[in-house]
């Protein structure tokens, strides 16, 4: 009997959790003129795939029901792609290298350094975001994805601090028969202990693509412009072109979809590692 | 440590590992820090010259209603969505951690803190909606009246609450369950030989073990829950209220810098702000330390 009340629990929190993302995907099938009609049931009366359609810019939007602005959801994925990717890629492999030297380099300054990011670490990010933009916009680089990836690309502290406590606890051992062998520094860390730390970098890969991936404010301010909209943008800006009595909720939850399919994706192939990654860390939210 | 990485220092390879790190810690963490305070301290609206006008904005802020307002909805806020989360998440960790090691479930609770905050905003709306919501669709089916959750100046703040609990949640109850783990097993068969039931467990020994860990994630829970603006920003209409009713302080420094240009009032708001959360922080950790776990 307590069992079974505690199965309903969790199964009632999974269907919380998971309903309005059905309900997301519903109403993104519903042709948009049905929807004052049929906003109930479960399935759509009549599925389609037309507001799929309509915000990619491959239908035209006026003619099914929407508000008739220029919508290219297949651009801002791209964006989104591009901003993630670079940031991702290049961030974990700068403040590996960061992290490793605060871990077993010694040199002049370092606790007093480490001490400065740790520091930087209890900021919000508002403090900074403020004069980061004025100075994207000094360098004339509003509406480019130079500008957009820039404050991002070659570190946070949180990174840096989070891959500095995996390279302390490495085997000193590893490293130390490495360079017996007469390896470098610079070699036994490109060669030895990055393919061994695949585990931790990959984790704090994930986190920081699911981090940037869902970042509004910043690529909002900076690149709003069409070329260089990122999808989270873009869905904020197609709410605002919307109108106010009447939202365009069918295009809107098209475009919603597309910005969770890429989270989907990550559930499906990675969800051990995810889970596994969140709960041995305690990651920043 | 051993000999041989005591040697003598490694200057030059550092700065070659730390050149990327630098650079960007330098330019978009260093710089902007003092130039956020130099702005904090001037009259610039970004079109003209920024004048030094001292401590005028920080005289301006304690005599700006809003900022206070701000600040109450703030607080508001943050009680609300940490009390849900904390409270919902505890109760789903414990059932998890007595019943199922299902990884599955754990994944399924932690897709909604996956999901964008614009995203999650915008579902939310829609299924909010006073009119074609599935919510209201909800309640009236039970015979009750519609609501405009985000629209009426009582439940806007609430529904926010309740909206980024919705992501947080699950996340908030892994963090959880992974510090019950670490809670040796025998001690719960210890006491359940000697005749505890599931709540006396729980009261009895995973509460007070948790302590540690329950701290950690309530200083990480507060601090996600003092930069709301995602949800604000998109969900609330015109944002940030219905009358100043969810004009958390992230959202209203954001409005001065860019929709005023106000941009040395809201440097000073901004500078404000990280003292207001590095006190916050500093007693946080002072508790911390203070509350180590009965387990050691």
């Amino acid at each position: 009997m307590r069992r079974a009340l505690a199965w309903a629990c969790l199964i009632a929190a999974v269907v919380i959790s998971l309903f309005p993302l059905y309900w997301m995907l519903r109403t993104a099938m519903t042709p948009g003129k049905e929807l004052a009609g049929d906003n109930a049931s479960l399935l759509p009366a009549n599925p389609t795939l037309l507001n799929f359609g309509r915000v990619l810019g491959i239908e035209d939007s006026r003619a099914h029901g929407g508000s008739g602005a220029s919508l290219d959801f297949f651009l801002y994925l791209r964006n989104s792609i591009i901003y993630t990717g670079l940031i991702t890629v290049c961030q974990t492999v700068f403040c590996a290298m960061a992290g490793y030297a605060f871990a077993r380099l010694r040199f002049f300054g370092r606790d007093v350094l480490f001490g400065l990011f740790v520091a930087a670490l209890m900021v919000p990010p508002i403090f900074t975001l403020l004069p980061n933009f004025v100075l994207v916009k000094e360098l004339g680089l509003l509406d480019t994805m130079a500008g957009l990836v820039a404050p991002s690309l070659l570190m946070t502290p949180f990174a840096v601090f989070f891959l500095r406590q995996f390279f302390l606890g490495f085997p000193h051992e590893v490293e130390q028969a490495a360079l017996i062998d007469g390896a470098s520094k610079w070699t036994i860390f490109w060669r030895v202990v990055l393919p061994m730390t695949k585990g931790p970098l990959f984790t704090l890969a994930l986190t920081t693509a699911v981090w940037t991936w869902n970042d509004y404010l910043w690529p909002l301010l900076v690149a709003p412009g069409e070329e260089t909209r990122v999808l989270t943008a873009a869905l904020g800006i197609f709410l605002k072109q919307s109108p106010n009595t009447h939202p365009d909720w069918t295009g809107l939850m098209a475009g919603s979809v597309l910005s969770v399919i890429p989270v989907l994706l990550l559930v499906i192939f990675f969800g051990r590692r995810l889970v596994d990654s969140i709960q041995f860390s305690g990651m920043k939210g | 440590m051993t000999a041989t990485t005591r040697n003598r220092g490694d200057g030059r390879l550092a700065l070659v590992f730390l050149a990327p790190a630098l650079v960007g810690f330098g330019v978009f963490y260093l710089y902007p820090a003092a130039r956020g305070a130099w702005f904090s301290m001037t009259d610039w609206n970004m079109l003209s010259e920024p004048g030094f006008v001292g401590l005028d904005n920080y005289e301006r802020l304690v005599a700006d209603p809003l900022f206070w307002n701000a600040l109450k909805v703030t607080g508001a806020y943050v009680l609300m969505s940490v009390a849900v989360q904390m409270g919902v998440g505890l109760l789903l960790a414990a059932v998890l951690h007595r019943l199922t090691r299902s990884l599955l479930i754990r994944t399924l609770l932690v897709v909604p803190w996956l999901v964008p905050g614009v995203t999650t905003a915008l579902l939310w709306m829609w299924l909010l909606d006073a009119n074609l919501g599935f919510v209201n669709h909800l309640l009236v089916g039970m015979g009750q009246p519609n609501q405009g959750f985000l629209t009426s100046p009582d439940l806007a703040l609430p529904s926010v609450s309740l909206i980024n609990s919705w992501s947080g949640t699950g996340y908030t109850a892994l963090l959880l369950y992974a510090g019950m783990l670490l809670i040796p097993r025998q001690i719960y068969e210890a006491s359940a030989i000697d005749g505890a039931g599931e709540l006396r467990l729980f009261f009895g020994v995973t509460l007070p073990l948790l302590r540690p860990i329950l701290a950690f994630v309530l200083v990480v829970s507060l601090i996600s829950a003092v930069q709301l603006f995602d949800t604000v920003a998109v969900a609330t209409n015109p944002a940030g209220g219905p009358v100043n009713a969810t004009r958390v302080i992230y959202f209203y420094i954001y409005q001065r810098a860019f929709t005023n240009f106000q941009m040395g009032y809201a440097s000073a708001m901004a500078l404000t702000l990280v003292l207001i959360l590095g006190v916050l922080t500093f007693i946080q950790m002072r508790l911390l330390r203070a509350s180590t776990s009965d387990l050691s």
